[in-house]
């Protein structure tokens, strides 16, 4: 399939600067996904990550440019682009069930309590929440609070999941469990997903392909990296693929040295062709990404278990 | 831990309260035969020459009185007799009367406030005008305008009432947090869905405080208001037996006006707790 289902095309979003003028946060942006895909997008913070999503939502409009999605422009929000949100942002005065319902009612209006029941509780099994389902927010934890979020967004079927930073307010342990759960719900249910993280690993166990982000203001996307690893791939040994280092290094190599400096280091980037990185088959890679897929030496400097964050 | 905290609390605040007790009673009590004088002009000046008796009641004497309004609190012996369980009532009716007013005009109206900037800005001005105004100032214009002197307390209560809550409703409906809008957005919920299904539970402990205000600044105000309308009411109560120079009822009044203060705010808190959910 090399249909477009997302299409956004030469986007920009500007705010009104402190002069009178206007700063751009990003100036024609293209990117497109297939259907069924899942792509990450990682960038310093403040270089334009949640906007694209927001506008990928209809939460936010761009100041030019369109999104395509299945072949029609989006205006505004629909059930159709669930919204999984950093902050989870559960209502506090609903219990797990009546976030859930909430979501349900609002796609299936003249559904009776008893179906709106049976479905929402249905999503609220696949996450795992059996038991905790007449539970307020505040008596979550974190974690479970996600799941909540998550079980929402999926609980509308919708035909694309928006994630901004899902798990970044979590502990590792409760992170990789739902990590595990996001990539098989997506896998069986052939979801496509946008999801923005800081989590290099996070990225590279999640996603098709990973899309990098240069330093803001006018950030650009400046390569898209396409993931070596195999469809089938476990979260505990990812390190032990041939190529796991050759892309995390590459992605951080990126992160560190070359994101701030990206636009004066690269004049001729054309943001309709993005380049694609392949990274270990060398003969597929192309010309313009400067450092070459693997650099052996900076291997050490970056041990494989710590995880530089890129937030700030 | 906590409860022994409260135990020692209540020991310390009825000793308080016997102490003060004590004292009023030593400081108004009776000093015995003053000095001797004719048994007919002892009878016309009273216990305070002939006992040292002070001119303030004592709590003995507040406490008897109070029993005996306790026994029939509701009896109505003409205009300027009645019972305080009455003129409690007439209060409480008017203030609930004028908060209800209050309630229908100020939570709709404030609501818009919140959600169009346009319309905040454009009533921004009048609002800050006519807030500053002591409710009893809106009175001699009331009593002219509605023509009856219950009405007019109605409307003062109203007027004083409606600030509090317009203000609170009005920065409630506004500082919903956008992520909770944005859910109501993603799901496509409608204008009014939205309005009823996350506006209003997010801003109901804003709202519910601002109600909490208005209750307490309009029973405040009821008091002053039946002082000036007279008629009836706890406030008409006060003065007239003021007039009757009968201290020992004011002091009775004084402490019914606070327990119902009390309980009225108290009732408040409590819907305000119902409504307000942690994160
Ligand atoms: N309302 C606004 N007015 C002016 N500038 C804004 C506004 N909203 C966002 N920006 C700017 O847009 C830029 C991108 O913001 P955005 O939230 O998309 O960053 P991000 O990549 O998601 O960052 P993070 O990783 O920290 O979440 C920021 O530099 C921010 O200052
Ligand atoms: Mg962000």
């Amino acid at each position: 399939m090399t249909e477009k289902f997302i299409s956004i095309e030469a986007i920009a979003k500007r705010y009104p600067g402190a002069g009178g003028g206007e700063i751009a946060v990003f100036e024609n942006l293209w990117l497109s996904m297939q259907r069924g895909e899942f792509g990450c997008v990682i960038g310093h913070s403040g270089c334009g990550k949640t906007t694209v999503l927001n506008i990928l939502a209809g939460l936010d409009a761009p100041s030019a440019g369109a999104v395509i999605v299945d072949g029609q422009a989006i205006e505004g929000t629909s059930l159709d682009r669930a919204v999984i949100f950093q902050s989870h942002a559960l209502l506090p005065w609903r219990t797990v069930l009546g976030n859930v319902a909430y979501a349900v009612t609002s796609k299936w209006r003249d559904w009776d309590r008893a179906r709106v029941r049976a479905h929402a509780q249905t999503f609220i099994d696949l996450v795992g929440l059996t038991g905790a389902e007449h539970k307020r927010p505040s008596e979550l934890s974190g974690g479970m609070k996600q799941r909540v979020g998550i079980a929402r967004a999926l609980s509308i079927t919708p035909k694309i999941m928006l994630m901004d930073e899902p798990f970044s307010a979590l502990d590792a342990l409760t992170r990789g469990t739902l990590q595990d759960e996001v990539r098989r719900i997506c896998l069986e249910t052939g979801q496509t997903a946008f999801m923005i993280t800081h989590d290099v690993d996070e990225a590279i166990y999640l996603a098709d392909r990973i899309f990098l982000m240069t330093n803001g203001p006018a950030a650009v996307l400046a390569e898209i990296v396409e993931n070596p690893l195999p469809k089938d791939r476990g979260r505990t040994d990812l390190h032990r693929h041939p190529y796991y280092y050759a892309v995390r290094n590459h992605i951080v190599d990126f992160l560190v040295s070359r994101s701030k400096s990206f636009a004066t280091d690269t004049p001729g980037h054309d943001p309709r062709n993005v380049p694609v990185v392949r990274i270990g088959k060398p003969e597929l890679v192309i010309a313009s990404v400067a450092d070459g897929p693997l650099q052996e030496t900076k291997q050490a400097s970056w041990p494989g278990l710590s995880r530089p964050s890129t937030s700030s | 831990m906590t409860s022994s905290l409260r135990l020692r609390a209540a020991i310390v605040s009825i000793a308080l309260f016997a102490a003060f007790i004590g004292v009023w009673h030593i400081a108004t009590r009776g000093t015995g035969a003053v000095a001797s004088m004719s048994p007919e002009y002892a009878r016309l000046m009273g216990l305070t020459a002939t006992a040292g008796k002070s001119a303030m009641p004592g709590p003995l004497d507040v406490g008897a009185k109070l029993w005996e309004h306790l026994q029939r609190p509701f009896y109505d012996n003409g205009p300027n007799d009645k019972g305080l369980g009455i003129q409690l009532g007439y209060s409480i009716a008017r203030v609930g009367l004028g908060y209800l007013l209050a309630v229908i005009v100020a939570i709709p109206l404030g609501f818009l406030i919140g959600m169009s900037p346009l319309i905040n800005r454009a009533l921004d001005p009048f609002i800050q005008i006519l807030k500053p105004i002591s409710p009893l100032a809106w009175m001699p214009l009331a009593l002219y305008t509605i023509k009856d002197s219950g009405l007019s307390a109605i409307f003062v209560i109203f007027i004083c009432s409606v600030w509090p809550m317009l203000l609170n409703t009005a920065f409630g409906v506004a500082a919903v947090r956008k992520e909770w809008i944005n859910v109501a957005r993603t799901l496509e919920v409608g204008t009014l869905r939205r309005a009823f299904t996350v506006i209003l539970p997010a801003a109901a402990p804003t709202i519910l405080t601002g109600m909490r205000i208005s209750i307490g600044i309009a029973w405040l105000v009821i008091v002053a208001a039946e002082m000036l309308v007279g008629g009836t009411g706890i406030g008409y109560f006060v003065w007239n037996e003021w007039n009757n120079l009968s201290i020992t009822n004011v002091i009775i009044a004084i402490l019914l006006i606070g327990m119902v203060g009390m309980l009225l705010d108290q009732i408040l808190a409590r819907f305000t707790r119902m409504v307000t959910f942690p994160e």
